[in-house]
């Protein structure tokens, strides 16, 4: 009689994680969105708001602040890394001596805690005694270089940590796509007398397109992760200058106890998430199906 | 290729790897360094006259916040933290896995689809309940709620992990298997543990590097004696008594480092395949 638990068994092992997830996943992002339609201040108060929470964040202008900032930062730090990352790859995939190590090299960063590489360059960028110093004293005395406590330009520094520490993982990406490419129609373009940068553009570079979604897709879940690198490198600021959504969220959820306008900042990065992945996982099956 | 195009690639990789390696050269450096070596010297400057001094400071007296005790009680704390929640995390996922390929049954992969929403969510979606159930529970401000938090969130990831890589393994052998009067768990223990050796070490190592990086999780839901260590660097960097001690907070940042890197350089191999493994499906 061994094959008697084996019917209800599997289920059993599955339904934890199963019901985890319909809880603390599910369950909680419908307590997250009731949250946002209530008075809630500093503790939940479940009288019902209507839309009183997001007419507050869309009046904040420190939730426009931090709006703005995270589609810069998205959309410099998903397009250099995306760059960066192909071009190296590229370069790699020419038959490199050392190939292997150059890529440890460029990956380590990805090993590394977001607070980490920010404390990092938190010190590197500062103007006192980092790399303002460094080229004054290569001769250029009047280098200036403030953009960590300069209120326009410091959402920059987190773009220059965050392609610092995500390029090489686009690069590994990209590599493991160029090296699923057919060799055969390479060689047949060869045969047809077509350079290099000419197969690159026209042949390898299309077929990596499903490559280019991953890409995009994780550079976008890092980039909404940005919490621990602009905590750690300018911790929301000068100022408010560098908040990012999670940060406002993390501040009046949990610093101002302003429950209601916190989980309403929350819902908003949800639907913000939702609005870029899903079309994107739509056309990634429908080009791959 | 001409011999100018291929010195040039060269130059161009090269010049990439040492910008990579820069932060990381700089970090050390200046770790070695005294204050008025720092003040006077070059950032990129080699130590003249190296000193473990501020090494000690951030392991066993520099300030985080209130407390002065270095890192070294939340070092103990992010591993005692980190160990459990990977191998519970990675030791439940192996089952989900093992169930969600070898024992399909009607509706189990839109189950797993709907288990997989857990990877794209942003956190912050689950903060708040989350805190409030802790505290309901007698679960916050301690390392146990830590431990829950990152297991229950860290599933959706090592369930994928082991799905992809038990995909792949012939229906014939179970049946075999099952033929022989082997039950589910036998099946699990004496076919599957055996060839999974792979997947377990890109799956811990997963796990390991993203629990101990953790921040999020660790600022909202640690008291202040059960922070993490990215917690206590953070705090540890914004805390400044008078002069700013750039190279304790550069060994501080070290320390905080030293076992993913650790791992990164003994098992680099499984952490690329992990990330990719995950992105392929991600």
């Amino acid at each position: 009689m061994t094959m008697q638990p084996d019917r209800w068994l599997p289920k059993l092992v599955l339904s934890p994680t199963l019901a985890a997830s319909l809880l603390f996943v599910y369950g909680f992002i419908l307590i997250t969105v009731a949250l946002s339609f209530t008075e809630s201040r500093l503790l939940p108060n479940w009288e019902w708001a209507g839309v009183e929470r997001y007419v507050e964040l869309f009046d904040s202008e420190r939730w426009w602040t931090s709006a703005i900032n995270i589609a810069i930062f998205g959309t410099l730090f998903i397009a250099l890394s995306m760059a960066i990352g192909l071009l190296i790859a590229i370069l790699l995939d020419q038959k490199i001596r050392g190939e292997g190590f150059l890529r440890a090299i460029y990956l380590y960063p990805m090993a590394l805690s977001f607070i980490v590489s920010g404390t990092a360059w938190k010190w590197i960028l500062n103007p006192g005694l980092g790399l303002e110093k460094l080229v004054q004293s290569w001769g250029f005395p009047n280098f200036t270089f403030d953009w960590l406590v300069n209120p326009d330009m410091a959402i920059y520094t987190v773009v220059i940590a965050g392609v610092w520490q995500s390029a090489g993982f686009a690069m590994a990406l990209f590599l493991a796509g160029l090296r699923g490419v057919d060799s055969e129609i390479i060689k047949a373009a060869q045969v047809d007398g077509a350079s290099t940068p000419t197969i690159y553009r026209r042949i390898i570079i299309p077929t990596l397109r499903p490559v280019f979604f991953s890409v995009t897709l994780i550079l976008a879940h890092i980039a909404i992760k940005s919490f621990d690198l602009v905590m750690a490198l300018t911790g929301g600021g000068p100022g408010t200058a560098t908040d990012v959504p999670a940060i406002f969220m993390y501040q009046f959820s949990f610093s101002r106890g302003q429950l209601g306008l916190g989980a309403a900042s929350a819902v908003m990065m949800l639907m913000t998430v939702i609005a870029i992945m899903v079309p994107l996982m739509y056309a990634e099956t429908k080009s791959s199906g | 290729m001409s011999k100018l195009s291929r010195a040039s690639i060269y130059a161009v990789l090269v010049l990439a790897a040492l910008y990579t390696l820069a932060p990381l050269w700089v970090m050390l450096a200046t770790s070695l360094k005294s204050l008025d070596e720092i003040r006077d010297g070059s950032l990129i400057a080699a130590p003249l006259a190296p000193t473990v001094e501020p090494w000690l400071k951030a392991w066993s007296s520099a300030c985080t916040g209130v407390r002065c005790e270095g890192l070294k009680p939340f070092f103990w704390n992010s591993l005692l933290m980190t160990i459990p929640a990977v191998l519970i995390s990675t030791f439940i996922g192996a089952l989900n896995g093992y169930v969600l390929t070898q024992w399909r049954f009607r509706g189990s992969e839109v189950l797993f689809t709907a288990l997989l929403v857990g990877c794209f969510i942003p956190f912050q979606v689950v903060l708040l309940p989350m805190a409030r159930t802790l505290g309901m529970v007698g679960l916050s401000d301690s390392i146990f709620g830590l431990i829950f938090v990152h297991v229950v969130y860290g599933l959706a990831f090592t369930t994928l992990f082991f799905r992809n890589y038990y995909v792949s393994i012939p229906q014939d052998l179970m049946k075999a298997a099952r033929v022989d009067g082997a039950g589910f768990f036998t099946i699990f223990w004496r076919i599957l543990m055996p060839i999974s050796g792979p997947i377990f070490v890109v799956c811990i190592i997963w796990q390991f590097t993203q629990i101990w990086n953790d921040f999020l999780f660790g600022v909202v839901f640690a008291g202040a004696d059960s922070q993490p260590i990215t917690v206590a660097l953070n705090n540890l960097v914004r805390t400044s008594t008078g002069v700013k001690e750039y190279n304790v907070d550069m060994a501080a940042a070290i320390i905080a480092a030293l076992p993913t890197l650790f791992v990164y350089i003994v098992a680099g191999k499984y952490f690329v395949r992990g990330l990719t493994a995950g992105a392929v499906k991600g």
